[in-house]
């Protein structure tokens, strides 16, 4: 049975995950004041933000894990990866149909040579097979394979960042994207001291007995 | 010499106190409102923005890089006492304040399309005078073949300048035949009333057939040189910002394409947003005004 703390938690990342997006459908429908001169920038920033920071914590998810050894916390990970995807999602078609007003000429020519625009929508088609694979019977059905293929997830999470560094107009204003950078950089970090000290007590012969390293037994965790 | 003319030089060489020099004489009135505001006939019939988007959406990185800064922290700019220090290559150069300035001056409603970098636009009601008029009074001489404004550039009022996101002051230039331009405008009012401070009160350039950045907002200095004069965003990002700036939509920013333009103030329906998407013009569409200028210039070049 799942605990009681598991579905009040549920209920809440739903709810948190859901708000920008509530607030937003609020604010087109009844309140577009508060949306400003530029409404379709509030809906692009909204809606890429969100995803960058449900991405970072669906990585956060793992380290979490592993330090507090709070297994259940891995059933959060699908929900938060998931979410970030339906925030890609929307965030591009914001771009695609509320911006360019389906332009795809112009859709087009942006996504070929503007540098940080290829990078965003790389992101997003990396994602795609992920949220596609997201089941669990698929997850069991493709095994290994699963954890391989959902590695592009870190690839998906720099892509990210760099589409959001590429934008900034004066290089000395890049405290927003450097703030996820720093965090990205402190996820991998975790994630490499995890796999060094797995390693460390898997293969540590004494230094003086010349012997073989043992074949990794452990997989670094995903 | 008009009487006028003799006037405003007397005035701005301070011969004469600014009120006696004309009943039609602009002052920064009390209240806000400007009066006397007579209508120029080319102004364009698109739909105007509101004055809460004019003043709520503003790049003016003295006080921040969101969009919302300017609207949020420029308060703290003090534009009572001012003045303009005019050097360089003219006879009358000197500090004149902002009522000298104004005196001579009658004011003008012109409402230009606004096209920024980034590739939205604006419809606004600017009020002020040519630029060229306030020129004729410092008497540039013959090897006036550029002109620089700056901005102030005060850490104590202005919070973004405590930050390096540009060469502060900020800077900008125009050659001596785009400054006297009869489209180069010195806006001191939108909608009849004072310049908001985040739209550079209490005086301002603006040069519609060239991106926003192009003007200079709240101006502290115009300098008159022979040499092309540096410009902030050049100074930045050569590459991407040149000295002219013309707006042109064949030529486009490397980061993005310059063809098309956000129209703010559209609405905010799903079918009001997708269509405020809009073919940017050749010269923001002052191509008839502004074309000789260019003739025989490489514009992709020269950009």
């Amino acid at each position: 049975m799942t605990p009681r703390w598991v579905v009040i938690a549920k209920v809440v990342v739903w709810a948190a995950c859901l708000a920008p997006f509530g607030w937003l459908a609020v604010r087109v429908n009844f309140l577009p004041e508060l949306l400003g001169a530029n409404p379709v920038e509030e809906i692009l920033d909204t809606c890429g933000k969100t995803a960058l920071n449900l991405l970072m914590l669906t990585l956060a998810v793992t380290p979490i894990r592993r330090s507090t050894g709070i297994n259940r916390l891995l059933s959060f990970r699908r929900l938060l990866g998931l979410f970030a995807f339906f925030y890609v999602v929307l965030h591009f078609s914001s771009y695609a149909l509320l911006d360019l007003g389906l332009q795809w000429g112009t859709l087009l020519v942006d996504i070929t040579e503007r540098p940080y625009i290829t990078v965003g929508f790389t992101a997003l088609v990396l994602l795609v097979p992920l949220a596609a694979t997201s089941t669990h019977a698929l997850q069991r059905r493709l095994g290994r394979n699963w954890v391989k293929l959902h590695r592009l997830v870190y690839v998906v999470a720099v892509l990210g960042v760099v589409h959001y560094w590429w934008q900034v107009k004066s290089k000395a204003d890049v405290g927003d994207p450097l703030f996820y950078a720093v965090v990205l950089a402190l996820l991998f970090g975790a994630r490499l001291l995890h796999y060094r000290s797995v390693h460390a007590k898997a293969a540590v012969p004494p230094a003086n007995q010349r012997v073989e390293p043992p074949q990794a037994h452990e997989k670094p965790g995903h | 010499m008009s009487r006028r003319k003799l006037l405003a030089g007397a005035v701005a060489a301070g011969l004469l106190p600014s009120i006696l020099s004309s009943v039609e004489a602009a002052t920064i009135p009390a209240n806000g409102e400007f009066t006397g505001i007579t209508k120029w006939p080319d102004s364009t019939t698109d739909k105007v923005n509101s004055l809460e988007h004019i003043a709520g959406y503003n790049n003016y990185y003295e006080f921040g890089t969101d969009k919302a800064d300017p609207a949020r922290y420029a308060h703290t700019l003090k534009t009572k006492p001012w003045s303009v220090q005019v050097t360089g290559a003219a006879a009358r150069t000197g500090t004149y304040t902002l009522e000298d300035i104004l005196a001579p001056h009658s004011l003008q409603e012109r409402i230009y399309r606004h096209r920024c970098v980034e590739a939205w636009s604006m419809v606004i009601p600017w009020d002020g005078f040519p630029l060229a008029d306030l020129i004729k009074r410092f008497e540039p001489t013959s090897a006036a073949k550029y002109v620089q404004f700056f901005t102030l550039a005060d850490p104590e009022q202005m919070p973004g300048v405590r930050r390096g996101y540009l060469e502060w002051p900020y800077r900008e230039g125009l050659t001596i035949e785009e400054a006297m331009h009869p489209l180069t405008f010195v806006a001191v009012g939108i909608y009849g009333k004072v310049l908001p401070n985040q739209n550079g009160a209490p005086l301002r350039t603006v040069i519609p057939w060239k991106y926003g950045f192009k003007s200079t907002k709240s101006i502290v200095r115009i300098h008159f040189t022979e040499q092309r004069p540096q410009t902030s965003w050049n100074m930045a990002a050569p590459t991407e910002y040149g000295f002219y700036s013309n707006v042109n939509p064949e030529v486009d920013h490397p980061r993005w394409s310059q063809a098309t333009e956000k129209r703010l103030g559209a609405g905010t329906s799903i079918f009001q947003l997708s269509a405020a998407r809009i073919p940017t013009l050749m010269f923001n569409g002052y191509t008839e005004q502004v074309a000789d200028l260019y003739r025989g210039l490489d514009l992709v070049k020269n950009y």
